[in-house]
């Protein structure tokens, strides 16, 4: 599967690998829904080092879809609760 | 995927397949999708321009306010030297305020530079994706038919659709990010305009507006701490000092430089404010 992280890079993982990718964005969208902002950056990021970590970078001159797209690793707590109720980050 | 990753997929793909949809002929569609990116990729490169400008602004300031700092520094020494503890004491607070607006710089000019080179990236990236387009294009439009043409061309565009979207997030946030330090550097100028950071041999006699404005806005016990280093210095420099006797306890023992008007005053209590 391949995931993009916005901003960055995108990357193919293997198929093993998409499941403690869903774990790991539970957590953070679980997080976001009960409010607590404290443990989010360390989730977030701990889902996107994953990602950068397991996977294989896709070539510039590659052209993939992704699987999966991931906001970029500045987002912001606030963003992210945006995100989940519906003004989205990819501008018009 | 639910949340946070599935939304940002269904949009880009929302958006690319109405690209797709305004032309009929693969070919056509072929030619418009490379047109539409080649297009994008000239609104990064304006997109990047317009950091670089926010940039050189805030590094304007910067330089502007670095002066401000050694003047008034200096001027601080030269009225303290002359016994003037109110004159220094203003500079001083002046000093204070032009500091903390050059740290705020700092890190701004710093966050932009690093959206300079977020974006930087991102436009070689799609321009490597445009060309692999480009190249792609030429090859379904000799080799395909028109059915399965349609089906390569909509996978090629929604790759190169997706990074588009990407640019165009990275662009976005780089403009918000713009936004607010323009914002911040507008309130530097209004105090620089203000005469904040001027002269402090221009300023009359008395507390004026400014330097109402200046005690709220700096850090009195920064001023206290620099006043009493200074005094330190000023003393340890030239040893016939004309100064007011400093107390163990770096406190300034009554000092009789007040102007006339306020003579009648009390002797400051131990942090009395005039």
């Amino acid at each position: 599967m391949i995931v993009r992280i916005s901003g960055e890079d995108q990357y193919r993982l293997d198929d093993d690998a998409a499941e403690r990718v869903n774990e790991l964005e539970r957590t953070v969208i679980a997080l976001v829904d009960s409010g607590e902002e404290e443990g989010f950056a360390g989730a977030y990021t701990a889902l996107l080092d994953y990602v950068r970590a397991q996977g294989e970078r896709v070539g510039d001159e590659e052209i993939e879809t992704s699987d999966l797209i991931l906001p970029p690793s500045d987002l912001t707590f606030a963003e992210a609760g945006r995100e989940f109720t519906g003004e989205g980050l990819i501008p018009d | 995927m639910a949340g946070l990753t599935g939304r940002m997929s269904t949009v880009v793909k929302a958006k690319v397949s109405k690209l797709l949809d305004r032309a009929e002929d693969p070919a056509e569609t072929l030619d418009y999708s490379y047109q539409k990116q080649v297009e994008q990729l000239q609104n990064v490169k304006k997109g990047i321009a317009d950091v670089v400008t926010a940039k050189k602004r805030l590094q304007m300031q910067e330089t502007t306010l670095k002066q401000s700092v050694v003047k008034l520094d200096t001027q601080a020494r030269q009225a303290l030297s002359s016994g003037q503890e109110d004159l220094a004491r203003t500079a001083l607070e002046r000093k204070n305020v032009a500091q903390t607006e050059l740290q705020g710089l700092d890190t701004q000019v710093a966050e932009l530079e690093e959206q300079q080179q977020k974006l930087t990236d991102s436009e070689q990236k799609l321009r490597a994706k445009i060309e692999a387009f480009r190249t792609k294009k030429e090859v379904i439009k000799a080799q395909y038919s028109a059915a399965e043409a349609q089906v390569k061309i909509s996978e090629a565009a929604t790759g190169v659709g997706e990074q588009m979207a990407d640019v165009g997030l990275a662009m976005q946030r780089a403009v918000d990010k713009t936004e607010n330090m323009k914002a911040r550097a507008d309130a530097v100028s209004e105090l620089e305009a203000a005469g904040t950071f001027d002269d402090i041999t221009a300023l009359g006699s008395g507390e004026d507006d400014i330097d109402r404005q200046l005690k709220s806005l700096s850090s009195q016990s920064a001023v206290d701490d620099d006043l009493a280093k200074m005094r330190g210095e000023i003393g340890a420099g030239s040893a016939s000092g004309a100064e007011a006797p400093v107390s163990p306890a770096g406190e300034i023992a009554a000092p009789s430089e007040h102007a006339p008007g306020e003579a009648a005053q009390t002797p400051p209590a131990e942090g009395g404010q005039s």
